[in-house]
């Protein structure tokens, strides 16, 4: 019986022949990343098993959340995991000014390759699913104890088979697709399963799109999410990841739980409404829905391609007299480029901040918390109740060109609206 | 191990951003998220909750970001044990890891709050002490118990060294 791409990758990581779904195993791990409200409390528990860590290099510690630090409790946290990855001599540690969200920064700087398996201490860690790796969240304790031992355990998922055709209209971008599906099948449609992407429409996808759908996998519950190694895949890898490593296919007769069909030609741009990624309704069904704000980056949208989007939009337009809108370029990388190709000058123009890589807003930490009664058209990945600040504000989700069109108009609007 | 105590009651998805939010995150300590818990669905959990209360919820429980502070300011508020009718997968991990035990029960939207359960966590069964009703939960996998028996994580690697 054949295996699919998820359960190659797990087999090959527990030295094992194959493996079934519903199985326990041990795997070992090509990498292990925390970030500064994770790493914390995971070095308090690698510290109790009182061995060395496992490789210093396949450690990777980013300080992206509360940083640069939004006040004193955080700086204490942020200087708890720098203390650590200089103490153990941590190849990858990210320092402020050099650093990116870490799921933008990581593929950038090439700690991700095709059939490598990564755990993160953050949800959105089954992002690197876009390079054919195996990548999954997990807390803090289970990567603190996989800093010591290099390995974990798993429950090998069962896989759903997501089958992408066509190509997508203009300004219908990842998130529209990611979102479609989480409002097809709830979100937890994928719980405790693998989506496994593929079919002739993968090719219409650049990077940014399939890092921005395997991101969302856990929105549906997944526990990862998983793309084709291709042209595009192989073309972005060149140049950054110069290790051997491994494309790992699906077998043709790979037994998946379910299977659906997206027709990418089909979609257009959609929006999540409060307070759950499966409210998904299209963008210009909504009416004149007024906003305070909006967040154009994340580990969702902080790529160039978003940021590019965005500025097509925003291009000798300004932001509503009534909005703030933040940009936040995914990473050093991202944001240099961006100023190189005018996109910073563009943002500043229209009426925009631009601030510095960061989580900040995603998660309501800092750098844009919404008041009581306010409301946000956001590139993020969840409108949880209370996610961006106050629990009586709220957060739609969506792609940049809808926020950026938002931005403009005041309203939760359609780029055409703008664009015309 | 059995456990006996009074139950809160929530919904479906209760997501990791109301069982203790981000704003809360600059510390790991469980006293403090303690005082934070649930305050985001329920503002009046962290006064009231007693040592050894029982939450009962519906499906997808502990949905969203991977901060094992959910479980950790859950355990640290009194809570026991939490039977839902099913589990986010990180959070699930988490709470085994961190030793919170879990009851994934079908009927959970039968226990109602203020009932008194009895969970005896190594079997999965489950009694309704207030509605006399008893169910029975698929026990955890025995790599899990063991897990369990060890204290959490920590411990059980600790033992394999």
């Amino acid at each position: 019986m054949g295996m699919t791409q998820t359960e190659k990758i797990l087999a090959k990581h527990a030295g094992m022949e194959s493996v079934r779904p519903g199985q326990l195993i041990r795997c070992k791990i090509d990498l292990a990343l925390a970030n500064d409200i994770t790493a914390p409390p995971a070095i308090i528990e690698f510290e109790k098993i009182g061995r060395p860590v496992f490789d210093k290099a396949k450690i990777a510690l980013v300080p992206d959340h509360f940083t640069p630090n939004k006040d004193i409790k955080s700086a204490q946290m942020a200087k708890n995991m720098k203390e650590f990855a200089r103490k153990h001599d941590i190849i990858h540690y990210f320092e402020v000014g050099r650093m990116g969200i870490e799921h933008v920064l990581l593929p950038e700087v090439g700690l991700v390759a095709p059939g490598e398996l990564i755990i993160g201490a953050d949800s959105h860690t089954c992002t690197y699913g876009a390079l054919g790796a195996f990548a999954t969240g997990v807390g803090s304790t289970d990567l603190g104890a996989a800093m010591a031992t290099g390995d974990t355990w798993f429950k090998v998922p069962e896989s759903i088979q997501v089958i992408l055709k066509n190509k997508p209209r203009h300004w219908v971008s990842g998130k529209d697709v990611i979102l479609y599906l989480i409002g097809k099948i709830g979100v937890e449609g994928a719980r405790y399963q693998a989506l496994e992407f593929c079919g002739e429409g993968v090719a219409a996808l650049s990077m940014a799109d399939r890092f921005t759908i395997a991101n969302m996998a856990i929105e549906a519950g997944g526990k990862n999410g998983i793309f084709p190694v291709d042209e595009t895949a192989l073309a972005y890898l060149a140049g950054r990841v110069s290790r051997p490593y491994q494309v790992i296919t699906a077998d043709a007769d790979a037994v998946y739980a379910s299977t659906i069909e997206i027709d990418l030609a089909e979609l257009e741009p959609v929006v999540a409404l409060p307070h759950l990624p499966e409210n998904v309704r299209p963008a210009r069904e909504l009416g004149e829905i007024a906003i305070d704000q909006v967040v154009i980056g994340s580990c969702t949208n902080g790529r160039l391609e978003d940021l590019a989007q965005a500025a097509a939009i925003l291009q000798s337009r300004s932001v509503h007299p009534a909005v703030r809108a933040i940009i936040i370029p995914g990473s050093q990388d991202v944001y240099l480029t961006a100023m190189k190709l005018g996109y910073i000058e563009t943002f500043i123009q229209a009426g925009a901040v631009v601030s510095t890589p960061t989580c900040g807003p995603c998660l309501g930490g800092y750098m844009g918390i919404l008041a009581a009664g306010e409301r946000a058209v956001s590139t993020t990945n969840r409108n949880f109740r209370g996610r961006m600040g106050h629990v009586d504000s709220e957060v739609y989700l969506a792609g940049p060109a809808v926020a950026a069109a938002s931005a403009i108009t005041g309203h939760i609007s359609v780029p055409e609206e703008v664009m015309a | 191990m059995i456990l006996t105590g009074k139950v809160w009651r929530y919904g479906d998805n209760v997501d990791t951003d109301v069982i203790i939010p981000a704003r809360y995150l600059n510390t790991s300590n469980p006293k403090e998220l303690a005082i934070h818990c649930m305050e985001d669905i329920d503002p009046g959990f962290a006064g009231r909750v007693e040592q050894g209360d029982i939450l009962a919820a519906g499906r997808n429980f502990g949905c969203g970001s991977s901060r094992e502070h959910a479980p950790v300011a859950l355990r640290a508020s009194g809570i026991s044990c939490v039977i839902a009718a099913s589990f986010a997968r990180i959070f699930y991990r988490n709470a085994i890891n961190i030793g919170l035990p879990l009851i994934e029960l079908a009927e959970a939207d039968e226990i109602q709050a203020g009932d008194s359960v009895s969970v005896d966590v190594a079997s999965g069964k489950v009694t309704n002490l207030t509605s006399g009703k008893t169910y029975q939960a698929e026990p955890l996998p025995e790599f899990i118990q063991e897990i369990a028996r060890a204290g959490g994580l920590i411990n059980f690697v600790k033992g394999e060294a």
